[in-house]
């Protein structure tokens, strides 16, 4: 039961488990909506009124309050608290969603974040009182160029697509130059890329054309052999690909696409697999993304802030946007305005990038090295490789019998006649305790499940998800379906219809008429 | 190496249970000339004291805001962030959980979400608002995309009033989609005629209100002129906290709103990450970018939320998507959200009621100073100053007398003969003092 000013307010239908007066269970609190709780008039922070002066807005001081609900602190504060305790989360347990990286995110990240130098600095005070924070971008920028055998790098965009925008928009911008815009109309996408790929694709004005996989899972160089033509300006490659496999042929390919006089897009979100291991440059790359928020763990918060460096070749450096940073005598400067960089595509947001993003993730970075780097890869990589070992004899393989790179990918046909789907197995593992694995991505795989444990994972941990999958996987086998109808139990919600919220949407809350 | 669990004996036990012969078996697929045979040119690991002694060097050479009198604004804003903001934050709940896929077990990012998608509507008198976009000028790209797609025309008109990173930004993606973005000249007085421009053919008109130069823009009467051509009024503003005592967009007309929210809940963080809000009018709802969450049932008819109306989005329509954008800026909306639950109507009105008044004692004080004029009618906590001399030779020598006072209009406009033009914005972290050093920096500068 949920109160409002002392009176209850319905929100919860009868159920018999949750048949408790407050609708409660134990530590889990059923939590009103700030709007429920709230009042307008209650305020969280102590503000002395202003002296009585004189407005400077004209005609425009606002008639009608907003509407906002204010709470106090501790309100606020157990409010927060009780939402946070529905979640879960990498601190709590593996996060095994395959192509989000889902690794530890250190504190010390956190706490070096927060230091005044960087958080309280203005991105336009003057550049003679941020040098600091401009060498660590600087810095930052030479990591990655370091470990991904690049040349320059753009780092303004602020998350993983918006990188890909911006590296199909400096892909446009050399061919542009190159007097071929009008021509290079098309940009090839593996149909196993992720969404954003033909997404940015399209942002950046480019059409899509789709490339097939071959039954390996990898892509076949004589197909792509075979769409290659004047008209083609770029491909845009995931490697190691969303099937969890690294693009065996990439050399042979990112050399016909060169020769086709086309551009070699690499999209970096599963860079973890490789790092220290390879560099996407030596493969051939023109572009690639890095977020920064997978490989280098940054927080994901519920879905962002994230940031998406660009690190670029040396035949697309000189189409960068700005800003970018240039080392002077006296120091360093960021090159603001296209004025002074005529080949600059233009600007894609504004002021220089996510600098929080950038501070945490220099700090995991020159916390790990060159040796702990390449060792998070093989960890991440072995832990895979351990999950598919102690698993494939249950769960089928959709592209055969060959090791993974740092995810494994199972599909739904091992479920045939069952009666159940991807989802409900997902389902089922939320009440052993575990986030599920991604369902249902990569589209090139029938009800893909797709496990990336990342290095964060010790033995242990990884050998209690593997008995757990192995226990549900064979109660599935043996036709005991009990624990997946329905399921979560366990959870602080059942099983959500979303058909219902996409039907009729209801995207915020509105005073019920009484 | 501290972050990894696996030691030598585990890794030897599992290779042996994966049946490779060593870990570089597992990287075969990598061509054997590709590969690496050593270890990157980048240094070895570091303990954490190393590292925190490295960052704390960097970080030590800058002037933090706080550190100094502090006036520097044109899109992000020193405000005060209570301390409850950053401890909920942190909670390891939030910060370390995924979009929320699933949802029975990330009911608190979405209800979360839900709330901020509310206050969001609310703040701007919109109807609906989805869950944020990368930051401001992102917002205002996304919004006139939007409008190309609801109005099928291509056509966008940008006031010389709107901040010009996000002009640029807008006409960078437009050349690329090979859209029209008309960016007309810098507004320094608000004089421009926006209304007298549209056209049958214009899809929308973008205005920013308080604009980059702080003045106020009455919406109203260009909201009727677009309606009359069939085009879209996109609402700007890069200060949320302005939206306290002013009209709010949505009761001026306003088709879709683009705001930068940092300035409720999050640091300066040297312009990013921050959070860019996006409302609409609900008849666009289909057309809106990003994610949305949407209130349901759970199996036994309790309420819960749930990521919705996803067949707009990337992962599902793909090249045909609203657009690209995927991750967005989930904990940074959290913290908007959180600020703004402390706040409520009450400290939200109290709060822009004391940024408009110290904007104001410090116009009427640097008025006062000989050569300069302050050249807002209108503003709310920042506004133009015009000085006699260089404006960006003067910000950074006021900065050497450890003063932060503004931003020199040539920063964001070089080239347009705007040179004598600062920047100053004012809030409620500002006291009498700092207004006092201000002046007389101001003074030092324009003395010699």
């Amino acid at each position: 039961m949920l109160m409002r000013h002392g009176q209850p307010i319905e929100v919860a239908g009868p159920a018999e488990e949750t048949r408790t007066f407050t609708g409660n269970r134990g530590l889990e609190i059923e939590e009103g909506l700030i709007f429920e709780i709230g009042r307008p008039e209650n305020t969280g922070v102590d503000l002395d009124e202003p002296a009585p002066f004189e407005y400077r807005l004209g005609t425009l001081e606002r008639q009608q309050p907003a509407g906002l609900p204010g709470l106090s602190e501790p309100e606020t504060m157990r409010h927060y608290v009780r939402l946070s305790r529905m979640n879960y989360a990498i601190d709590a347990g593996i996060y095994p969603l395959g192509s989000c990286t889902m690794k530890h995110n250190p504190r010390l990240n956190e706490v070096i974040a927060r230091l005044p130098g960087f958080a309280d600095i203005h991105p336009l005070q003057p550049q003679a009182s941020v040098q600091g924070a401009l060498e660590v971008i600087a810095e930052l920028g030479r990591w990655l160029m370091v470990m991904t055998g690049m040349d320059a790098v753009a780092m303004s965009p602020r998350a993983g697509a918006h990188g890909e925008a911006c590296g199909m928009m400096v892909i446009k911008a050399a061919i542009a130059a190159k007097g071929e815009a009008a021509t290079r109309r098309i940009v090839l996408v593996p149909e196993s890329a992720h969404g954003t790929n033909p997404a940015s694709a399209a942002t950046a004005g480019f059409e899509v054309r789709a490339v097939p996989a071959r039954p390996d899972g990898t892509l076949d160089p004589a197909e792509i052999r075979r769409q290659l033509g004047p008209d083609v300006a770029a491909i845009m490659l995931t490697n190691p690909n969303t099937c969890g496999l690294f693009e065996t042929d990439v050399v042979e390919i990112a050399a016909m696409v060169h020769e086709a006089g086309a551009y070699f897009y690499c999209d970096g979100a599963n860079f973890n697999a490789i790092m220290g291991k390879t560099r996407p440059g030596d493969l051939g790359a023109d572009a690639m993304h890095i977020n920064l928020h997978k490989t280098f763990s940054t927080p994901h918060g519920g879905g962002g802030p994230g940031a998406g460096p660009v690190v670029l070749s040396s035949r697309l450096a000189p189409f960068a946007p700005v800003p970018f940073l240039r080392r002077e005598e006296g120091g360093l400067r960021l090159v603001e305005h296209r004025g002074e960089a005529p080949g600059a595509f233009g600007r894609i947001a504004a002021f220089h990038g996510q600098m929080g993003m950038f501070v945490r993730a220099f700090a995991y970075m020159a916390s790990h090295g060159a040796d702990g780097l390449r060792q998070a890869a093989e960890d991440a990589v072995l832990n895979a490789n351990y999950v598919r070992a102690n698993l494939k004899d249950l769960m089928s393989e959709p592209f055969g019998d060959r090791p993974c790179m740092h995810e494994v990918l199972f599909d739904e046909s091992w479920l045939k006649g069952t009666g159940l789907t991807a989802l409900d197995f997902a389902k089922a593992m939320i009440d052993e305790g575990f986030h599920p694995m991604t369902i249902y991505f990569p589209l090139v795989a029938h009800g893909a499940m797709l496990i990336e444990p990342t290095e964060s994972e010790s033995k242990a941990s990884l050998d209690l998800f593997i008995a757990a999958v192995r226990d549900l996987a064979l109660a599935v086998l043996r036709g005991e379906t009990g624990r997946f109808d329905g399921a979560p139990h366990y959870a602080p919600r059942r099983r959500l219809d979303e058909t219902r919220a996409a039907r009729n949407p209801v995207l915020k809350w509105t005073k019920p008429i009484v | 190496m501290r972050y990894l669990p696996l030691n030598d004996e585990d890794r030897a036990d599992m290779l042996a249970r994966v049946g490779a012969a060593g870990i570089d078996a597992l990287f075969a697929d990598i061509p054997e000339a590709k590969r690496l045979a050593r270890d990157l040119d980048l240094p070895h690991r570091k303990t954490e004291m190393e590292v925190e002694r490295l960052l704390s060097g960097f970080a030590a050479k800058n002037v933090a805001a706080g550190s100094v009198p502090f006036f520097v604004g044109a899109g992000a804003y020193k405000h005060h962030i209570p301390a409850t903001v950053d401890h909920l934050i942190q909670r390891s709940e939030f910060l370390t959980s995924y979009t929320p896929y699933q949802p029975e077990i990330a009911q608190g990012t979405l209800q979360a979400i839900f709330e901020f998608q509310t206050q969001v509507a609310n703040l701007t008198a919109m109807e609906v608002a989805n869950a944020s976009i990368y930051d401001g000028s992102t917002a205002t790209v996304e919004a006139v995309a939007m409008a190309h797609r609801i109005t099928k025309r291509r056509k966008a008109i940008l006031s010389g009033g709107l901040h010009p990173h996000y002009a640029e930004a807008v006409s960078t993606y437009a050349g690329m989609a090979g859209d029209e973005a008309l960016v007309l000249p810098p507004d320094v007085f608000a004089t421009e005629d926006l209304g007298a421009l549209v056209n049958g053919e214009t899809s929308c008109v973008v205005m920013q209100s308080p604009d980059v130069f702080g003045n106020l823009r009455d919406l109203s009467e260009l909201a009727a002129h677009c309606k009359a051509k069939g085009a879209l009024l996109i609402a700007v503003f890069t200060e949320a906290i302005s939206l306290g005592l002013i009209h709010p967009p949505g009761a001026m007309g306003a088709d879709i709103v683009a705001g930068e929210g940092q300035s409720i809940g999050n640091r300066l963080n040297f312009g990013g990450p921050y959070v860019g809000l996006f409302a609409a009018k609900a008849k666009y709802l289909r057309q809106m970018p990003g994610r949305l969450c949407g209130e349901t049932a759970d199996a036994l008819g309790r309420r819960g939320f749930v990521l919705t109306l996803s067949t707009r989005e990337q992962h599902i329509r793909r090249d045909k998507a609203t657009s690209n954008i995927c991750t967005n800026s989930g904990l940074a909306s959290l913290a908007f959200s959180i600020h703004l639950t402390l706040l409520g109507d009450a400290g939200l009105r109290r709060l822009a009621r004391i940024n408009h008044a110290n904007a104001v004692a410090l116009a009427s004080r640097l008025a006062a100073v000989p050569g300069v004029e302050v050249l807002n009618t209108t503003f709310f906590n920042e506004f133009t100053i015009k000085i006699a001399g260089d404006a960006a030779a003067a910000v950074e020598r006021m900065a050497e007398a450890g003063v932060l006072g503004g931003v020199p209009v040539s920063r964001l406009l070089p080239d347009k003969g705007l040179d004598d033009l600062i920047l100053t914005a004012s809030t409620e972290v500002n006291t009498e003092a700092d207004r006092a050093a201000f002046v007389v920096a101001l003074q030092g500068v324009l003395s010699c």
